[in-house]
């Protein structure tokens, strides 16, 4: 017998009566009164920084060292000045091995935990966004919800595709529960909140 | 003495080096209550959790048909796995038809579990952990200590040594930040140079056919958006309905593992990226056993957050690898008979049975229930030291009758303090008796209530 087969009649086998899905609907999750700020709190918390715009995208990461300093810049947001690369043109991700900054925009941001919603990375070359040294991520402000059950409500997730929650920059605690930022992905992460 | 005490002896034996681990791991604890304080409506979550796992395992061959069947048309290939063996056997199987000779793994208990990299580079392929921790301890040729913090049983100065001679760092560097620089320079390269990359996968989702991977330090989407082919490595139990049940565990498991709110990385995927490979890998290794069994199918909910290990005094005194299995603490204790009662037999006494395990599992294992239930079926199999059994029967029988209770209640308040501690065994080689009181509790009651 094939093992799937196998394994599947071995579960049902040794199933017990089914146990009834319980319902979500009757779940009271957190609410913060100010969205905004809770969230801009939660992207500190994880080591992240929250910028709550008040000029233009471009304006706001002029003010950043990591952006000025970048000398190889992707963005998948329209008004970055320094945006240097067409993702599109890239035949092998591991061209993309040496970007400095990478600006990403995310269809969501959650407040309980700083985390961002992001679908739009490059698809084949979605390497840049674990590559690229220092990140930005760009999110709508009426798009933030409270809590991750509200983000899995209104979130599309692309089948087939790739999407991920990113909160805040690469970190570890593996050596003596040290925290270190910039474990393997980026070492920076900005998210700015626009509109 | 039993294996795990045995195992745990020279880790004891450095009274300074235990206190300096019991702290670490205790560390983590403290920072999930912190977490769990933040979210009101924690036990509400915890209970639906635990349900939502219960409901699951309960249908778990039809989810299993619904998520592969969702994962095809999303264009993932989708292998079958009885056990280890065959496990090994596909993942290699892949490999060598790719012809790859250099892969990047994130970490995975389940191929852990398998003994996957030793059967991959006997078969001539360079095999790299690439989470820190893992890489610390692949470094060592050691197995992880713990399913979160695999290198949590080193020190900083350990990790330079090790550093100094196998990256070259300066001697004597022991900085955390440097340190995890010198192994971000380090795996940089072998991410570049993988021609595949391996993954766990924390959940699949039912009603998509994706599979959701959770790490902090970015490895497993280095991994896997570099090189053509993704081989994604699960247990049949790592299932869940949808995206909304998805919800309650991601909140749960990083506050539970480490405090986080959510793991920094939190990736969904469907299918493969354009132009490459998914392979996902059901693996079955014991779990459908497991299943059958009442009284331990609900140690198929963990969901591997290692909060357990974390609260457990046993654990912290005794370090990840007097277990000798891959999942140590109490989870480990309870999963590793099913697999060897023999070899593991040892383990479920590894545990003081205080039941703080059960208090943190986020998905309301009956931990302590089941280490108990352990205890009683590898004494019926004969699988548990003589003196043990001797000790249990004895200490059954007395229990069982008043006068028997109240007569070697007087005897031990008597003779206790005349023995010498040897005749404790083990237990007495570092502990004294306390001091014997002179009455026992119910004629120091009957006194103090005075006569009804």
């Amino acid at each position: 017998m094939p093992a799937r087969d196998e394994i599947l009649g071995a579960l049902r086998a040794a199933a017990p009566a089914e146990v009834r899905l319980p319902d979500l609907g009757a779940l009271e999750a957190i609410r913060y009164p100010d969205l905004r700020k809770r969230f801009a709190e939660s992207v500190a918390e994880v080591g992240g920084r929250c910028i709550l715009a008040r000029g233009s995208l471009q304006e706001e990461l002029a003010k950043l060292p990591e952006y000025t300093a970048a000398k190889k810049v992707v963005s998948l947001v329209p008004g970055v000045a320094r945006a240097n690369v067409d993702l599109e043109a890239v035949a092998d991700p591991h061209q993309l091995r040496d970007v400095d900054f990478c600006v990403l925009g995310a269809d969501l941001g959650v407040a309980e935990n700083g985390a961002v919603w992001i679908t739009e990375h490059g698809g084949k070359n979605r390497a840049v966004a674990f590559l690229t040294q220092h990140l930005a991520i760009v999110v709508r402000g009426e798009t933030l919800v409270h809590n991750l059950h509200e983000a899995y409500a209104k979130a599309a997730i692309p089948s087939p595709g790739f999407a991920l929650f990113l909160s805040g920059p690469s970190k570890t605690a593996d050596i003596e529960q040290s925290l270190v930022i910039g474990a393997h992905g980026a070492r920076s992460c900005v998210v700015v909140v626009v509109g | 003495m039993t294996e795990h005490a045995e195992n745990a002896a020279a880790f004891v034996a450095n009274g300074e080096r235990l206190q300096w681990h019991d702290k670490a791991v205790w560390f983590m604890r403290n920072k999930r209550d912190v977490a769990r304080a933040a979210v009101p409506e924690w036990e509400a979550l915890r209970a639906l959790a635990s349900q939502i796992k219960a409901h699951t395992i309960s249908r778990l061959a039809g989810y299993l048909e619904q998520f592969e069947k969702n994962a095809l048309a999303a264009g993932a290939q989708v292998h079958w796995a009885r056990d280890a063996e065959e496990h090994n056997q596909i993942v290699h199987g892949l490999l060598e038809k790719h012809e790859v000779t250099r892969l990047v793994k994130s970490k995975s208990m389940l191929t852990e579990e398998c003994h996957l990299n030793p059967y991959l580079e006997a078969r001539g392929i360079e095999v790299v952990d690439t989470d820190l921790g893992e890489r610390i301890v692949q470094f060592r040729k050691e197995p992880p200590s713990h399913i979160v913090m695999p290198a949590i049983h080193l020190k900083k100065e350990e990790i330079g040594v090790l550093f100094h001679e196998k990256l070259g760092t300066p001697e004597g560097l022991a900085d955390p930040k440097a340190l995890t620089e010198a192994a971000r320079q380090h795996l940089r390269e072998k991410f570049l140079a993988a021609q595949a990359g391996l993954t766990g996968v924390n959940f699949a989702i039912a009603s998509t056919g994706g599979i959701v991977v959770c790490t902090n330090e970015g490895n497993a989407d280095l991994g896997t958006s570099l090189s053509p082919l993704h081989i994604a490595c699960m247990g049949v139990e790592k299932l869940v309905p949808g995206p909304q049940e998805l919800a309650v565990f991601l909140r749960l498991l990083a506050r539970s593992a480490t405090g986080q709110p959510i793991t920094t990385y939190t990736s969904h995927f469907h299918g493969p990226r354009p132009g490459t490979e998914l392979h996902i890998v059901i693996v079955d290794h014991g779990r459908s056993k497991m299943l059958a069994r009442e009284e331990y199918r609900s140690s198929l909910k963990c969901i591997r957050c290692g909060a357990c290990m974390n609260t457990c005094p046993v654990y912290r005194h005794s370090g990840g690898h007097s277990y000798g299995v891959t999942v140590p603490g109490p989870i480990g204790s309870v999963l590793a008979p099913h697999i060897d009662p023999k070899k593991h037999a040892s383990l479920p006494f590894a545990s003081s049975l205080c039941g703080s395990c059960t208090d943190v599992c986020p998905v309301k294992i009956d931990l302590h229930h089941q280490l108990l239930a352990w205890r009683g079926e590898l004494a019926a199999k004969g699988l548990v030291p003589l003196g043990k059994r001797v000790v249990s029967r004895v200490g059954g029988w007395v229990l069982a009758r008043t006068w028997a209770y109240r007569f070697f209640g007087k005897l031990t308040r008597l003779f206790a303090p005349l023995l010498p501690s040897a005749l404790l065994g083990p237990w007495g080689r570092q502990r004294d008796l306390p001091k014997m009181p002179r009455e026992s509790f119910r004629a120091q009651w009957r006194k103090r209530a005075g006569p009804r």
